[in-house]
């Protein structure tokens, strides 16, 4: 019971049960239910990153990208509805090749090198790319040289790290209700930034709930006092307090 | 306003434009209005108070009359004489020469192809009337269309005349309008609110279709809004214009105000139940908001990104409503199709692809200029007949369309009839109407670059094949320019260009490689020459005389002039 990730199509009262096939699999599905939530219920596990179970889906990072018969495009399973007949494929050489590449863009895109950062062994973007089969970068590296911030007294922002998930911005909005992260600039240039582009720590709407760090993937929000491999995040509070709020709901 | 009143708004214009002997035409569009047509009409008026004509004469400012690239453009009515290029100081001769013979040093050619071949549905009163004044349009027939659909027809039939013309979306993709429109009539909301949303955020690199049309008939677009309003049951329009058209921002607010002052917009429209309201909404400058979705992030006041679809605006658009969306194209052709019948425009164009197409006509053509020509006219007679060729006697190499979404194609496509089906077979896309003609001093590498950068400075950064596909397939291209590049990054551009069409979350990032794609298909000569020079740069370089090469490279330019010519040019 999470909080459905897209708004629900206008004119759908009741959710219906509908039956669809996944990797060859009949599986039965609310029809107010995504592709992914559907698959991972039957243990079919599609790769992800900018989704995070308790947020809004956002459909960015295109690694859950899966081949629907009959669709000519390919479509993000974080955000679309299972639909009555639906044939779906998860994995396929085509598939893999294209989620190799999303990760090669996303390490060409900032500086992630492993061996010297906070989340070294617990970041989300390593293991995908050791889940994925991903040895190599083809691209070169662009390497910017990016801000560091670590105005904030509890926490720090390195940039550098950033794959602009916006996970933070979500969980700040959704759960927090801050609003603190927003995005600014656009294309390659996009950053991640606090109120109107201010230093974190002069933030007048940041309450250091810290739960931007727990849910940020890679080593670009992290606790302070920690060193290279150090950073443990804890996003296992996300589905209790979504749980906690929809029970709320009459 | 009852119907009577319309008819009498209609002829108390018509009889006040007779009663003068001569009326001057003035063109008062953006590019006309560049080249101080302000300052034309200004000396025009002036003289015709100096010789006591006021009751004979009079000047008013019209819109776009085509052949932009002989502005200003003056044309006497109704003897339908027309002048180009003139300036303040040929007011006195044009007055004075009013009744005898046209001065033939100004005189502009309305016999030519430009104008013959053209065949004019959406610009039929650009150039004809006041877009300042709604009384102008209502003697040209305005509004008739609505006040038949209000009165005499069902939304359902409304619908299905639409769906009869055949009409496709202008907006690039060329989805069937009635279609698209009995969607959004069929979806349901528990507040039971629609919206209607024209898309003018026109922004491909050298296209001014829509700009044009704004300008030059605005009340144009609201008709074919209201007339779509009453067809899917919505009672809130939205214009979104850029805010860099700002005469056009102009032209439609004076327009908004004219009808809601003659009860054209507002409540129960014609006597009838049907209420229908329009508000401008402006774009911040970016281009990606052409795209549907990230359009109604913008309106809604959120960051102008795209969403996946499904569920499509139709069903799930502004503010979760469902929201129909139409380029203004698009709606500039309702009110003709609702005045003459569905069958009338589907006489139009090609089996598939009905009606006319507006193209801006740019780059190396003689008569660059907006011009409208039926669907499935080839482009030679577009660029040779109508454009009038490529000037200073160069050779035609490629043509551009659909803008940074579209293909270059090069000459043994110039046969080929323009349709949607056509274009795309090509590689190409018939996009919102940008055509760029290209001769033999063009780079196609170059102009793969140009439109790459211009794909990676306008995404808006959310999905990842496009934030960083296009900057690496922009590093790339500027490698192969440079003459640095090997094989494999032949190779990797290739590769980016299939992922990021495959996977990119909306439309600007699934076409962005198709000007890479169109010029490695059909000019794969030039990209392998440069790469041929950066081989031979390399093995020069392992024996030590990499300094005598180095001079030879210059940065990369931003000019559409490639420093390549001479090593490429067949």
């Amino acid at each position: 019971m999470t909080r459905p990730s897209v708004p629900k199509p206008a004119g759908v009262a009741q959710p219906q049960v509908v039956t669809l096939r996944i990797d060859g699999r009949d599986v039965s599905a609310r029809s107010d239910e995504t592709i992914l939530s559907v698959a991972r219920q039957n243990r079919i596990d599609i790769p992800t990153l900018c989704y995070l179970d308790g947020l809004s889906g956002w459909g960015a990072c295109r690694l859950c990208l899966v081949d629907i018969k009959g669709t000519p495009k390919l479509l993000p399973a974080c955000v679309t509805l299972v639909r009555e007949g639906m044939e779906v494929t998860t994995d396929s050489p085509r598939l893999q090749k294209y989620r190799r590449m999303v990760l090669e863009l996303l390490f060409s895109e900032r500086n992630h090198v492993c061996s010297v950062c906070v989340s070294n062994g617990k970041c989300e973007l390593q293991a995908m790319a050791q889940r994925l089969g991903m040895t190599h970068v083809s691209l070169p590296y662009r390497y910017p040289r990016l801000e560091f911030d670590s105005s904030n007294d509890l926490f720090r922002m390195d940039h550098n790290r950033c794959i602009l998930c916006t996970r933070c911005v979500r969980v700040c909005d959704e759960i927090e209700g801050a609003h603190t992260w927003d995005c600014r600039g656009r294309g390659i240039e996009t950053r991640i930034i606090s109120d109107l582009n201010e230093p974190w720590g002069e933030s007048s709407t940041c309450t250091r709930c810290g739960k931007c760090v727990n849910v940020c993937p890679t080593g670009a929000l992290s606790q302070k006092g920690t060193a290279v491999a150090e950073m443990t995040k804890r996003v296992t509070f996300l589905p209790y307090l979504t749980l906690m709020r929809n029970s709320d709901e009459p | 306003m009852t119907p009577e009143e319309l008819q009498k708004v209609a002829i108390i214009e018509q009889e006040s434009q007779e009663q003068y002997d001569h009326r001057i035409h003035v063109c008062m569009a953006a590019g006309c209005l560049s080249n101080r047509a302000d300052l034309v009409k200004q000396q025009l008026e002036k003289q015709i108070a100096a010789n006591g004509l006021e009751r004979r004469c009079t000047v008013k400012g019209v819109g776009c009359m085509g052949l932009c690239a002989a502005g200003p453009l003056v044309s006497i009515q109704p003897k339908g004489i027309m002048y180009q290029e003139v300036k303040p100081t040929d007011a006195p001769d044009i007055i004075q020469t009013l009744d005898k013979a046209p001065i033939e040093r100004l005189r502009c050619d309305t016999a030519m192809p430009f104008f013959k071949e053209q065949k004019k549905v959406v610009l039929e009163n650009c150039g004809l009337i006041d877009p300042e004044r709604v009384e102008e349009y209502i003697a040209v027939g305005g509004y008739q269309g609505l006040l038949k659909a209000l009165t005499e027809m069902q939304p359902a039939e409304v619908i299905e005349e639409v769906t009869r013309s055949g009409l496709r979306g202008r907006g690039g993709a060329g989805f069937p309008t009635g279609l698209k429109w009995s969607t959004v009539a069929k979806a349901q909301h528990p507040d039971g609110r629609k919206f209607v949303i024209c898309n003018a955020d026109e922004g491909d690199p050298g296209a001014f279709m829509d700009r044009s049309v704004l300008e030059s008939d605005p009340h144009r677009i609201l008709e074919g809004m209201a007339i779509a309003a009453y067809a899917v049951g919505a009672t809130q329009g939205y214009l979104y214009v850029r805010a860099e058209y700002p005469l056009a921002v102009k032209r439609l607010k004076q327009a908004i105000r004219q009808a809601e002052r003659l009860a054209l917009l507002g409540n129960n429209i014609f006597g009838t139940p049907f209420s229908f309201n329009v508000d401008i909404r402006l774009g911040a400058g970016a281009f990606v908001c052409g795209e549907e979705t990230a359009l109604i992030a913008s309106i809604e006041g959120k960051r102008g990104q795209p969403r996946p679809r499904p569920p499509f605006p139709a069903e799930s658009g502004l503010w979760g409503c469902p929201t129909l969306i139409n380029n203004v194209e698009t709606f500039a052709n309702i009110p003709p199709i609702l005045r003459n019948g569905g069958e009338w425009f589907a006489q139009i164009g090609t089996e598939k692809s009905k009606g006319t197409k507006v193209f801006a006509l740019a780059g190396r053509v003689k008569n660059t200029g907006l011009i409208e020509v039926p669907m499935g006219i080839p482009l030679r007679r577009i660029i040779f007949d109508i454009g009038g060729g490529i000037p200073d006697g160069r050779k035609f190499k490629a043509v551009q369309t659909g803008g940074p979404s579209g293909g270059c194609l090069p000459e043994r496509f110039l046969d080929m009839p323009v349709d949607y089906e056509s274009l795309m077979q090509a590689g190409s896309i018939m996009g919102s109407g940008g055509m760029i003609v290209m001769d033999d001093t063009s780079c196609m590498v170059d102009v793969a670059r140009y439109f790459m950068e211009f794909c990676m400075s306008e995404s808006c950064g959310k999905c990842v094949p496009c934030r960083v596909g296009t900057a690496q397939m922009h590093d790339l291209l500027v490698k192969i320019i440079e003459k640095r590049a090997t094989d494999s990054d032949v190779r990797l551009l290739n590769e980016l260009c299939d992922m990021v069409q495959s996977t990119s979350l909306c439309g600007l990032g699934q076409t962005a490689p198709n000007p890479v794609l169109s010029t490695l298909r059909y000019f794969p000569e030039e990209y392998e020459a440069l790469v041929q020079a950066g081989r031979e740069r390399e093995a020069a370089g392992s024996n030590g005389s990499a300094m005598h090469v180095a001079p030879q490279l210059k940065p990369n330019s931003t000019q559409p002039q490639a420093h390549v010519d001479s090593e490429v040019t067949p």
